[in-house]
């Protein structure tokens, strides 16, 4: 359970004090991620099925691992060897998975809303790895982890030291590039909203929803107001393969005008300013190659991090299967 | 020789004495009764001895010292039995602590996951003389889990366990090493352990009926 949800389809539906419990929690589960055996057995004989309706290495990589480190037995599913390509539906699929009694069932899809509705149909916990431009909550969370540790450790606290995820509150974070297919941008959004950050959001006109401003973003069409000044950047992906119509003209252009490269960056970021991307990075086009393997670059700490918030999700989701208070008895 | 009833200890090691509290028989009525078996004093003056009966335990066998406290009421008791092992041999060992929450073995009967606390352990264990601290012994099952842990970091030399209470009622074939006191006490019972580094006004450990405040 994280806080009264059974499952997690999305930041939207969380409080700031859930939020927080899975980010501190991830603080002492990173501290198992970099011990020299890194194997705990607090989920031992839990089943964890990683169901992937769309390619991903780093996200299916990074949940495997996660349940690994905790003992869980981890399968992976990917639709295309599957029965999904003879006409099965996803609920069809889900209830077959299910009957074969997994604790936790990792949904990627291509459509917004599909964990959510697999949630409605099974008895395990469901965690949303990605739906459409809906979520993509465990990506929000390790961005929240990731700036709060970046902000400390600018802050002067010592490496290695929990942060303080209290910090997010009055900084401004500003997203860039393709918002309106972003389940990042929409995660993102709704996390740093919640713990006090102020959003700006930017990108070309075709690339940005309409009313975002209503989910407290603060609206750019260009790339020098939107990143001067702000405390962190959080780099987008052109989707290339969501994106049915073109969007923009090409990608030389979006390069030009919206792209971070290592000059825009000098000039126009502040020193400390953080840079991060959801991967995969297209180099050359949202990013210059010196500005991601630069020194602003949290990218890698992101990928880290990202196994650490999935241990916490998965340990808060798996934990409990029947009420039963927890009493002094143990000693 | 040790006092009747207790294990014989091996010749040419001092004797240290555990104390013994026997407690009233519960009262007739069934009130709930509520009676403190240690102060202050009592606490330190047990830490003090405990101190000298680990130092003279790791002596035995040799091996460097390192003091391991779980979290989180053993913490606290392993900084204060560290510096009573320093005041004895001069030099305060190393210090580490266990949070055992991952290494538990009832997570599928909890209605919620237990709280995890960090894990602290920045030396090598394997080749030390591991004194593992806790404020009470019951079941021996966070035992067991931070002995488990323990050796998830290397593989030590030997472990001692140190407990300031040992109230009887064990589940699993543990036992501790060196005791600051000894009770009796049924599991319609707890045992408290209130320390001011933990936030009470005093330190003291109660015994008193599970679940009152």
């Amino acid at each position: 359970m994280i806080g009264k949800h059974r499952h997690l389809t999305g930041l939207e539906p969380l409080t700031r004090e859930e939020i927080l419990s899975v980010l501190e929690l991830a603080t002492s589960m990173k501290e198992v991620l970099r011990r020299p055996l890194k194997k705990v057995p607090t989920l031992r004989g839990k089943a964890v099925v990683n169901l992937f309706f769309e390619a991903s290495t780093r996200t299916r990589t990074s949940f495997e691992t996660a349940a690994k480190i905790l003992s869980a037995d981890a399968i992976n599913w990917t639709s295309s060897s599957s029965s999904v390509t003879k006409g099965e539906t996803l609920v069809d699929t889900a209830l077959n998975i299910e009957a074969m009694h997994p604790d936790i069932l990792v949904i990627r899809h291509p459509a917004g809303g599909a964990p959510e509705l697999v949630a409605q149909h099974v008895s395990c916990a469901v965690v949303s790895a990605g739906d459409g431009a809906h979520e993509h909550p465990t990506q929000g969370l390790l961005d929240l982890y990731t700036l709060s540790e970046h902000f400390c450790a600018a802050g002067g606290a010592p490496a290695g030291a929990a942060p303080d995820f209290g910090v997010l509150a009055g900084k401004t974070i500003a997203i860039v590039g393709d918002v309106s297919h972003s389940r990042v941008a929409r995660s993102d959004l709704h996390g740093l909203t919640k713990l006090g950050a102020k959003v700006r959001v930017c990108g070309p006109p075709t690339m940005i929803p309409q009313g975002i401003e209503a989910m407290g973003a603060e609206v750019h069409h260009q790339l020098r107001p939107a990143v001067e000044g702000a405390d962190a950047v959080v780099m987008l992906r052109i989707q290339h393969e969501r994106i049915g119509d073109p969007l923009i003209p090409g990608t030389r252009e979006y390069s030009k005008f919206w792209g971070l490269n290592e000059r825009k960056a000098a000039e126009w970021l502040t020193p400390s300013c953080a840079i991060l991307h959801p991967g995969p990075i297209n180099r050359g086009v949202e990013l210059a190659p010196e500005v991601a393997d630069g020194a602003r670059s949290v990218i890698l700490d992101q990928v880290e991090n990202g196994v650490a918030v999935r241990m916490a999700v998965l340990y808060l989701l798996a934990g409990g299967a029947h009420e039963a208070a927890e009493g002094g008895a143990r000693a | 020789m040790g006092a009747p009833g207790r294990p014989r200890r091996p010749a040419g090691r001092a004797a240290f004495q555990t104390d013994r509290v026997a407690l009233e028989t519960p009262d007739p009525h069934g009130r709930p009764r509520k009676v403190c078996v240690m102060n202050a004093d009592g606490i330190e003056r047990a830490l003090a001895r405990m101190a000298r009966e680990v130092v003279d335990r790791a002596r035995e066998r040799g091996g460097e010292l390192a003091v391991v406290g779980i979290r989180r009421g053993g913490v606290h008791l392993a900084k204060r039995l560290r510096k009573h092992v320093a005041a004895v041999t001069g030099a305060e060992p190393p210090m580490g602590t266990l949070d055992i929450a991952l290494y538990r073995d009832d997570l599928s009967e909890l209605a919620v996951a237990p709280v995890v606390g960090p894990t602290d352990i920045r030396f090598p264990v394997t080749g030390k003389t591991i004194v593992l601290v806790d404020d009470v012994l019951y079941t021996g099952r966070t035992v067991r889990a931070a002995l488990d842990e323990l050796t998830d970091f290397g593989r030590p030399r030997r472990v001692l366990l140190a407990v300031l209470v040992d109230r009887g009622g064990r589940e699993l074939p543990i036992a501790a090493d060196v005791v600051g006191v000894q009770l009796e006490v049924p599991d319609r019972e707890q045992v408290e352990v209130r320390l001011v580094e933990g936030g009470a006004q005093q330190d003291e450990v109660l015994v008193k009926p599970r679940g009152h405040a």
